[in-house]
């Protein structure tokens, strides 16, 4: 690491100037002549079938130029192949309120606004499903026609080793029942979209997505256009979380009428409408049993959740795995059961939040070890340290584990913080508590089964000496496009501020899929490393002929190619090039990646596998208020493998970015619902919707763990989503620590704190969570033998399949 | 001085103000607010919109002197007066010490409150050459981000502070 | 991007210009100092003005400090100017603490003292868009005719939220307006009304002046106020204790506690007062005057925070306004 230039270090990020200077071009932005402006209209009602739309009255008002009904697109996408069931407007059912019924292209907004408002449409209403307890009992009406049965999108039944054996041989065993509300992602740029048609029949939709290659598949299906006639431009995300990684409804509207007008049409939601794109985190009703010997290692343990899934599939099938894919990754648990299932409801489609389908188990688990920890009177940080998943090693679940620094995270956050001196000692009123984490450097498989590269980067220099760095990735705010520059420059020897990079055009930077999954450091580091090595090796060639030294014993730095001998013997970068141009003709090069192969091979083994995983330990210290049940967080510590940093400043603001939201979603932040009237979104706004402001976020102390990891860039894993993890839970448990009692269900209000508390005083035992898990018919396991019960990878009896 | 200008035509309004130091005269849709002259008919894109109705503080523009959320303001009701934006924060390519500093310290993830905060630090270090954390965070308390968790932007304002007071 | 509907902007130089503007356009014109209540009701279509009168340039509004013993606030003076004026910090502090407490900095550089006396009453079910308001019908308050509430309420009973009203009442404030037929002064008590939709008893072209704040000698107050976050929130619930006695340790001769945020006035409690007058100012007078509070209190589920929770909370806000008066002395 120390020999590095550039990597390792506090550079500004690359497009840090065009930030601070309001300069960044995001998509709401754009303007191009003769733009029309776009306004969808949306449902009223929580399920229907639509008997009548009717736009005449619209279409004839003053700036109304087109119009655009179900019918006009027919043909369904999804970002998931198994759950393709979204059009871009509902065509013959709504299935929440603010589902897309119709659009209307205009002159202005204004004009737009009113023509939306003049679109008759009849619906005739459906009952509602409105919970997870109705997804389940609900047979009809189906909201979507796919999935086991009724309601139930999804259904999973794993088992891996004899759990109810392992429960058997165990000295304590606890079942505990949790509930995760469900929370949105609030990026702070409300999503838009620009399309523009050419005469020549091209499209182009500059948007604010973090998938633009999706986007551009699921266009050219639905528009029925071949892709090489559509460009998709992902803009810089004003923040994604998430939240902007599924194929939106309004994307594909604007360019339907950008087609049908031949003008460009913008659209930019409302804040209210971002609500209802959500692809949030799901609500997840979990059950969790462990069994423990009796110095607290982990015999077995059995995980059941069901989701909430909102109305449409988007990544629910992936978010239902993630429930149940790394709680094995962080402890080391020998026989392992999981059991999930997702429900369709009539509400705004969950998918991906920052962490994806892991926070809600893990603030399950961590609770739950809290409590077996106090029943067997060990220290909850020892006893996790005692269960730790062995590094290199291969889980009960088929994941494979390189290296593993949650020891080393676990230890710097004890000692930061005074632990010791604290847990359990702090006045009435105060207290700490800890939790853990682990999570994906990005998957290890892509949404759509193919064998080809998840990351692609090119890279072309030239003899003036300019590098440029071409890779199909979205910047969304954690500096991805500064990490391709960090990385090229170091290979090359050059200042990464002189690199020019672009990213995220579909017609000009190869695919990577999106920034997601945690994925972008580690997959387009790694393509922009193996651009970089080949550009160097040619240039190396060049030079070592024009000074005669062998091309090996050359160093690239400070813009020049010298002798690692005699430094004096050296020529420019740009005359390197040039040498090298002489040789071997223009010089480009490419760069790609593709995960390493997984071990699992049952339905299901798909979601979980990574390049690497990183490792979260988080410390909470609370101050609760007694009378009002307010709970103040003081003071985070947070320790985080990473592997090694690119940039410390970045990573530490991921991480405290991270450690900010796990924080809202604990303490505040809350999709909630109107059950009776119509299934509304209660708070679809930023005042009644709570995220932390600058008086409610903690002081945070990040201790990065560095212990580089053979499959990363300069051995960087990933940290952008990790940190937020053990956030949830630590504060739990320190609000357990300091009023003694147990808050098992997100957020934590005061209400609930308050509620937990009158209980303690009257019965000496407090808690506040869910008290019932409804009986699930699982249907039959898939049964796969861990690898130490000679297990391999596959399904026990007949059944093969990937997931 | 501001006068009263109620003009009646086809639905605009001759609006004349000063723009980070400019003088503009240009007619706008007479229902406009001055985030949407900025950003639609002035072109000033900086600055940003989270929610448009005075909850994100994303919006936050400068008007005679005294910070308002731009979402909020009639841009008729700024008839002579003078607004400073983020594109008027910087003097030609010199960064403002508090733009310089977000860059450095990593403030701007996403960028899109930036320029929010940034009118706001602006407007704190006006009245306060040398404020405490804590006073930043008040400051700062009707300015959301959901990147950063605030603490990189606390460090830039306090070190733009120090150099604005020539301590560095 | 939510935008305003289409209107008219005057901004007249006195309080007459103002009035005659308001008289000639009638209902379809609407007062607007801050504009940052109104503006969001008119982007959600919940407000509906041709034309908007901006009171916020007329000097006579502009003016703040000592008045007769007591203070006068004009109308126009922004929260943030009336919270860092020196005669209201000595005279009122409780109402400076409340102004402070009001939403963001940069909202209290907008708000002003007037304008946040009438800020329109608030409730969950009518502080949404056009759309979302249909999803549910609508309601009493606009575009329907039943309280999604309470079904069954003849009247709308969406909440005062204003955090400076509840003061003004306790410190037994007055509130000058002006309408065509010329001025008028209004105790802040008799101001509101306590009907979601008519709450003030201002007329429709009355011009909110000023805000007149008697002799506070040997008075004291303070204001305390429940809400989610640290900043931006409306209070869930706000309390504002006054009171008069000779010395720390003398009977409590005169009091007022009014609760905000729960009813759509802000709402005298007689009986915690009583529970304090005559008493020396300690633990058991708090309790009581705390229970009485929350006796008096029935809140409904329109706000943000748990219908339960805020109840109870009036109990303990009313406790601490008043142990801040304990310690003050
Ligand atoms: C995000 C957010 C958070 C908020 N939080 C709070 C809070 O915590 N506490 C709180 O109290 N308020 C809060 N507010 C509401 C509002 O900002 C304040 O109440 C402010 O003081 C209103 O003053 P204004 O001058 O902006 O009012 P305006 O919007 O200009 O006017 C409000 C109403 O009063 C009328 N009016 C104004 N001035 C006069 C006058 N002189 N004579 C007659 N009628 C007049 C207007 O016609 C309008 O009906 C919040 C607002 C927002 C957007
Ligand atoms: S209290 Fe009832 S009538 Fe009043 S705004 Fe709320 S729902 Fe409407
Ligand atoms: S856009 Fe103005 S405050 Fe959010
Ligand atoms: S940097 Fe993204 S919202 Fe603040």
């Amino acid at each position: 690491m120390s020999g590095n230039r550039v990597v390792g270090k506090p550079h500004r990020k690359v497009d840090a100037t065009a930030k601070v200077t309001g300069r960044t071009l995001f998509a709401g932005d754009l303007s191009l002549p003769r733009m029309l402006h776009c306004k969808i209209l949306r449902s009223h009602t929580a399920h229907g079938t639509i008997r009548s739309i009717d736009l005449t009255k619209a279409l004839a008002l003053p700036g109304v130029v087109a119009g655009l009904t179900g019918n006009d697109l027919p043909i369904p996408f999804g970002i998931l192949p198994v759950s393709v069931d979204e059009h871009a407007v509902a065509i013959d059912k709504v299935r929440f309120t603010g589902d897309p019924v119709a659009a209307i292209a205009a002159e202005t907004e204004e004009a737009a606004l009113e023509a939306v408002r003049a679109i008759e449409v009849e619906i005739e209403p459906l009952a509602q499903i409105r919970s997870i307890e109705e997804g389940l009992a609900v047979e009809e009406p189906r909201i979507q026609d796919y999935g086991p049965r009724g309601n139930i999108h999804k259904l999973v039944n794993l088992e891996f080793g004899d759990v109810d054996e392992g429960f058997a041989e165990a000295d304590l065993v606890r079942e505990d029942i949790f509930f995760y509300g469900g929370n949105t992602h609030l990026a702070m740029e409300e999503h838009a979209s620009v399309a523009d048609w050419s005469p020549d029949g091209k499209l182009t939709l500059y948007s604010s997505t973090q998938t633009p290659h999706y986007v551009h598949r699921a266009l050219s299906k639905v528009l029925e256009m071949p892709p090489a006639r559509i460009r998709v431009i992902a803009c810089p995300n004003g923040g994604g979380f998430g939240g902007k990684s599924d194929i939106f409804n309004h994307e594909i509207a604007v360019a339907y009428l950008a087609r049908l007008t031949g003008r460009p049409v913008k659209i930019v939601l409302t804040r209210e409408e971002v609500f209802y794109c959500h692809r949030g985190r799901h609500p997840v009703l979990m059950r969790v049993k462990t069994g423990v010997d009796r110095n607290g290692a982990i015999r077995a343990m059995a995980f059941d959740t069901l989701l909430d899934g909102g109305a449409y599939g988007s990544y629910g099938v992936a978010s239902t795995f993630y429930t149940g894919a790394l709680q094995t990754v962080t402890y080391d648990v020998k026989r392992y059961r999981f059991r999930g299932a997702r429900l369709f409801t009539n509400k705004p489609p969950c998918g991906p939040k920052r962490g994806h389908g892991t926070p809600q188990p893990r603030f399950a688990l961590e609770i739950q070890l809290d409590r077996i920890a106090e029943q067997l009177g060990l220290d909850p940080a020892e006893m996790r340290l005692n269960n730790l998943a062995p590094p290199n090693s291969v889980t009960a679940n088929y994941l494979k584990i390189g290296t593993m620094g949650l020891g080393k995270c676990i230890e710097k956050v004890v000692e930061g913080s005074g632990w010791k001196e604290k847990f359990r000692m702090l006045p009435y009123g105060k207290g700490v508590g800890i939790a853990c984490s682990s999570y994906l450097s990005g998957a290890g498989l892509p949404i759509y089964w193919n064998r080809m590269p998840h990351s692609g980067v090119s890279l072309k220099v030239d003899r003036g000496g300019g590098v440029a760095v071409f890779c199909g990735s979205t910047d969304i705010g954690q500096g991805s496009d500064s990490v391709l520059a960090y990385i090229t420059a170091e290979v090359l020897g050059v200042d990464p501020m002189e690199i020019r990079v672009v990213t995220a055009d579909t017609d000009l930077t190869p695919v990577d899929l999106g920034s997601y999954s945690s994925r972008v450091t580690l997959m387009t580091g790694n393509a922009a490393l193996q651009a970089a090595e080949k550009a160097k090796d040619l240039l190396a060639k060049g030079a070592a002929k024009k000074l005669d030294v062998p091309a090996g014993e050359l160093v690239f730095a400070a813009g020049r190619v010298f002798h690692a001998a005699d430094p004096e013997k050296g020529i420019s970068f740009a005359e390197a090039v040039g040498a090298a141009e002489a040789l071997f003709g223009t010089i480009g090069t490419v760069g790609s990646y593709t995960p390493p192969a997984t071990a699992g091979r049952f339905k299901g083994a798909g979601v979980g596998p990574s390049p690497a995983y990183s490792y979260s330990a988080a410390i909470a210290q609370v101050d609760v208020d007694m009378e009002t049940g307010r709970v103040g967080v003081e003071k985070i510590w947070i320790g985080h493998d990473i592997g090694a940093s690119i940039n410390p400043t970045l990573v530490r603001g991921q991480v405290e970015g991270g450690v900010y939201m796990g924080l809202g979603e604990i303490l505040m932040e809350d999709m909630a619902y109107r059950e009776k009237r119509n299934v509304v979104h209660k708070t679809p706004g930023m005042l009644d919707y709570k995220s932390p402001t600058t008086l409610d976020m903690c002081d945070v102390e990040t201790y990065l763990v560095e212990e580089p990891d053979p499959n990363g860039p300069f051995g960087a894993k990933e940290v952008g989503q990790g940190p937020l993890l053990p956030v949830p839970p630590a504060v739990a448990n320190a609000v357990y620590d300091a009023v003694g009692v147990r808050i098992d269900e997100v957020p934590i209000t005061p209400h609930k704190v308050m509620r937990a508390l009158r209980e303690k005083a009257a019965t000496g035992e407090g808690r506040f969570g869910p008290k019932k898990f409804p009986s699930v018919d699982w249907g039959e396991p898939i049964a796969v033998a861990p690898p130490w019960e000679d297990g391999n990878g596959r399904p026990k009896e007949k059944k093969e399949d990937r997931g | 001085m501001r006068s009263e200008r109620t003009i009646d035509g086809p639905g605009k309004i001759v609006l004349s103000f000063t723009v980070n130091g400019t003088g503009v005269e240009i007619a706008v849709a007479r229902h406009k607010t001055l985030l949407e002259v900025l950003r639609e008919d002035l072109g000033l894109t900086g600055t940003k919109h989270g929610c448009e109705l005075g909850e994100c503080g994303a919006c936050t523009v400068i008007l005679d002197g005294a910070p308002v959320l731009a979402c909020l303001v009639p841009a008729a009701a700024c008839t002579g007066a003078r607004v400073e934006t983020v594109e008027g924060m910087a003097v030609g390519p010199a960064l403002h010490p508090l733009q310089d500093e977000f860059a450095e310290a990593g403030a701007a993830q996403c960028g899109y409150c930036t320029s929010g905060m940034l009118l706001a630090a602006k407007n704190l270090l006006e009245s306060n050459r040398d404020p405490t954390r804590d006073e930043i965070r008040r400051a700062l308390a009707g300015n959301l981000c959901r990147c950063t968790g605030y603490l990189q932007i606390y460090e830039a304002i306090e070190r733009a502070a120090a150099r604005m007071r020539g301590a560095t | 991007m939510l935008r305003l509907p289409d209107f008219q902007y005057h901004a007249p130089r006195t309080v007459e210009e103002a009035v005659a503007l308001k008289v000639k356009h009638g209902a379809n014109a609407a007062f607007v100092a801050g504009g940052t209540d109104l503006l969001p009701n008119m982007k959600r279509r919940i407000r509906k003005c041709g034309h908007l009168v901006d009171v916020s340039h007329i000097d006579e509004l502009r003016s703040a400090g000592a008045f007769e013993g007591g203070l006068r606030l004009g109308a126009a003076v922004s929260l943030e100017e009336a919270a860092s004026n020196e005669a209201v910090r000595t005279v009122c502090p409780a109402y400076a603490e409340a102004a402070l407490l009001v939403a963001t900095p940069t909202i209290r550089r907008m708000g002003t003292v007037g304008g946040n006396l009438c800020l329109d009453t608030r409730c969950l079910f009518y502080n949404q868009s056009y759309e979302w308001r249909k999803g549910i019908d609508f309601c009493m308050k606009a575009d329907g005719t039943i309280c999604r509430v309470a079904e069954s309420s003849p009247k709308c009973i969406a909440v005062s939220s204003s955090d400076t009203a509840p003061v003004a009442l306790a410190a037994g404030a007055t509130i000058e307006l002006c309408g065509p037929g010329g001025k008028r002064a209004v105790s802040a008590d008799s101001f509101y009304l306590g009907d979601g939709i008519d709450y003030m008893a201002k007329k429709e072209d009355e011009l909110l002046t000023a805000l007149v704040i008697p002799d506070q000698t040997g008075a004291q107050s303070a204001y305390v106020k429940v809400r989610a976050r640290g900043s931006i929130d409306f209070p869930v619930i706000g309390v504002a204790v006054w009171m008069r006695r000779r010395s720390s340790d003398a009977p409590v001769e005169d009091a007022r506690v009014v609760l905000g945020a729960v009813f759509p006035d802000p709402r005298e409690v007689p009986a915690a007062a009583e529970a304090l007058i005559g008493r020396a100012l300690d633990a058991e007078s708090i309790r009581d005057a705390a229970d009485a509070a929350f006796r008096a209190a029935k809140p409904v589920d329109n706000t943000d925070g748990a219908l339960s929770w805020r109840k109870e909370m009036i109990r303990v806000s009313t406790k601490r306004a008043l142990e801040r008066l304990g310690s003050a002395r």
